[in-house]
């Protein structure tokens, strides 16, 4: 025990950052027993220079999982692809990222495999000859600390940013072997027909180090505006509530929380937000959060850093002017 | 000919409880049902049933709403009916309210199996109770259906279903045959209010009432594969500092003075 497969995510041609951080819980989970770490790498052409980066960041091995019915979207191709690589490699564990991706892949391997899962876990070790994991349940309210039976095979999708990655050490080495999981036509029953992309502005709300969101107390979209002049002035990324986006202020690519985006922001400046957990559940691994709101019961200073209350339309454009001034200076 | 269409949904504790009132039951490892808060729905699966309807206000269709569980309050699960489904089949079973997501994946399954010929499967995308948002994906594979996530829009023609698949920057068109298993998230749009007349239809239709052992299942398929060790409530370590000022435009002049000394901005 414990060999352990990563499921790697690949897109415009880079290793994602989640992958990375898969590998170091995986590194925990094989470690303890002697184990090794294995990397997946899918698309209908892989790169192998990509291989480099995965043994660099803790992999023993890496899978090049090459099909040309990888190369689009859609996920039955991947849960077939990866379905194989398992009766392949027999892996005792597979982590995959809870990403747009890997919420699906998960689940739909595991039942696939008649193997256990547990979605959305922020961290994983061994406990014993057992897999024990952390996950938030009750929309933040709660963590259930669960473990696995021994020897059931089990995926877990893992929350991405709850876990740092491991340092790239260019010194590694591991072994890289090609996979053509041989996937049938009659394997992709679901065809993806077109994709719309939202045009994102400036910096990935995911990716962002300072994030300014508004919610429901802002009282309609117009207010957004100003919130998204601050996160530009300060390299940001907007971002918004689930009531927010529900009422059509602003399109849902911008909600953050546990059915949107995961952030960690060095600052995190909310507007009019109450702080619910399933909001919370998005944003914990911020560094710093501010609150304005004009409650001063709000949940959301419990989690705070710094708090103002006060009504936004007073406080706000105040601050966004200091913020201008001290910018210029 | 009517397209038949079954929406799974679950009771669950509101998840708008106020956080002062979320209670764990520490020995137990269970969440305390809050005193005078009501169960609801679950919201995404008030989704799922809206995604129903609406496929049936365009053309004909059977709407069954099948849920699995214990101590349902019936004025909150006939919320389905009142919106417009036709049925309602209860597996309302002392272990249901036990079973982990594997062994709910197999009663549902052997419901719906048992409820008749279907064209669509519907559920939430996910319970907000254990937050799992896998069980669809489970019963997808145990009855062999196409599976498509997160839809926003559904539409079903001629032996074809066609899905908006929400993606966090943006949607996906994605199509499959019937019959095919479809979770539907909030972007769908607001689920409909129930009419008067609704909740009249409602209050003269019983729901079918099953026991876990009218299906087919035996023993091992019900036995849990994830054991629960601890549930405990997060504690924030955060110590908040207030920000003040002669004034409300004072105070957020000195927020804005405050991050620039913290070299936050
Ligand atoms: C399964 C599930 C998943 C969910 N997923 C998410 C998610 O991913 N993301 C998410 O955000 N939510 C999510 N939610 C919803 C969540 O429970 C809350 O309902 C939501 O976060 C509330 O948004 P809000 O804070 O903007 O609104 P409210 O809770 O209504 O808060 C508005 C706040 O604004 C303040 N305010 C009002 N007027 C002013 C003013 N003039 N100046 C300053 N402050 C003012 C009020 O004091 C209040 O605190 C989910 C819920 C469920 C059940
Ligand atoms: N006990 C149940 N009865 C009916 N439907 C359920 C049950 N549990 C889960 N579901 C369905 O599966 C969806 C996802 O649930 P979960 O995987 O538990 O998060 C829910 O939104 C429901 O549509």
């Amino acid at each position: 025990m414990s060999s352990v497969l990563v499921v790697g995510e690949v897109q415009d041609g880079e290793v994602q950052a989640v992958t990375h951080e898969l590998t170091a819980t995986g590194r925990k989970l094989a470690d303890a027993g002697g184990g090794s770490v294995s990397v997946a790498l899918m698309s209908g052409e892989v790169d192998s220079g990509l291989a480099d980066g995965a043994i660099a960041h803790g992999a023993d091995k890496v899978y090049l999982v090459q099909d040309s019915n990888l190369a689009g979207p859609g996920l039955d191709a991947p849960v077939t692809a990866i379905g194989k690589l398992c009766a392949h490699a027999g892996p005792d564990v597979v982590l995959i990222g809870k990403t747009d991706t890997g919420r699906d892949l998960g689940p739909r391997l595991a039942y696939r495999l008649n193997a256990a899962i547990a979605q959305d876990c922020t961290d994983a070790w061994m406990e014993g000859d057992r897999v024990g994991a952390t996950r938030p349940v009750y929309g933040g309210n709660a963590v259930a600390k669960i473990v696995f039976g021994p020897g059931d095979p089990q995926v877990l999708t893992m929350r991405p940013r709850a876990v740092e990655p491991l340092a790239a050490d260019s010194g590694r080495t591991g072994d890289v072997e090609s996979f053509s999981p041989g996937i049938d036509a009659s394997d992709v029953k679901v065809k993806v027909l077109d994709t719309v992309q939202e045009e994102a502005q400036g910096v990935r709300l995911e990716d962002a180090s300072i994030v300014v969101s508004g919610g429901r107390g802002l009282g309609g979209p117009d207010p957004f505006n100003q919130l998204e002049e601050l996160a530009g002035i300060l390299d940001g990324a907007l971002g918004a509530s689930r009531a927010a986006c529900d009422a059509g202020w602003l399109d849902h690519s911008h909600q953050v929380g546990l059915t949107g985006k995961t952030i960690a922001p060095d600052l995190y400046i909310t507007v009019g937000i109450s702080g619910a957990s399933q909001h919370m559940a998005g944003c914990s691994g911020a560094k710093n959060l501010v609150a304005i709101n004009r409650d001063e019961e709000a949940n959301i200073f419990k989690d705070a850093t710094l708090g103002v209350v006060g009504d936004w339309a007073k406080v706000f454009p105040a601050f966004m002017d200091q913020v201008k001034k001290l910018k210029a200076s | 000919m009517a397209l038949n269409i079954v929406v799974c949904v679950k009771q669950v504790i509101d998840p708008e409880t106020p956080s002062s009132a979320f209670k764990i039951d520490a020995d137990a490892n269970k969440v305390v049902p809050p005193a005078g808060i009501p169960p609801v729905v679950n919201g995404f699966d008030e989704h799922a049933v809206e995604a129903a309807l609406r496929i049936k206000d365009a053309g004909e269709a059977n709407v069954t709403v099948i849920s699995a569980g214990h101590n349902f309050v019936m004025d909150v699960m006939k919320k389905p009916l009142s919106m417009g489904a036709d049925a309602m089949i209860l597996v309302d079973d002392a272990a249901a309210a036990e079973l982990d997501a594997f062994a709910t994946v197999k009663v549902l399954s052997e419901a719906i199996k048992k409820a008749g010929e279907f064209d669509l499967v519907l559920c939430g995308r996910q319970a907000s109770d254990w937050d799992n948002a896998h069980v669809p994906m489970g019963v997808a594979e145990a009855l062999g259906l196409p599976c498509i996530t997160l839809a926003q829009k559904v539409d079903v023609q001629n032996g074809t279903v066609n899905v908006h698949r929400s993606l966090s920057d943006g949607y996906e068109v994605v199509e499959s045959a019937t019959p095919a298993l479809v979770t539907v998230s909030n972007e769908l749009g607001e689920a409909r209010y129930p009419t008067l007349r609704g909740i009249m239809a409602a209050s003269r239709k019983s729901p079918d009432v099953w026991s876990i052992a009218d299906l087919s299942l035996n023993a091992d398929d019900l036995a849990p594969r994830v054991v629960l060790q601890d549930l405990y409530q997060p504690v924030s370590d955060a110590q908040v500092e207030m920000i003040t000022g002669d004034d409300e435009e004072d105070a957020g002049r000195k927020l804005a003075d405050r991050l620039r000394e913290l070299k936050l901005i």
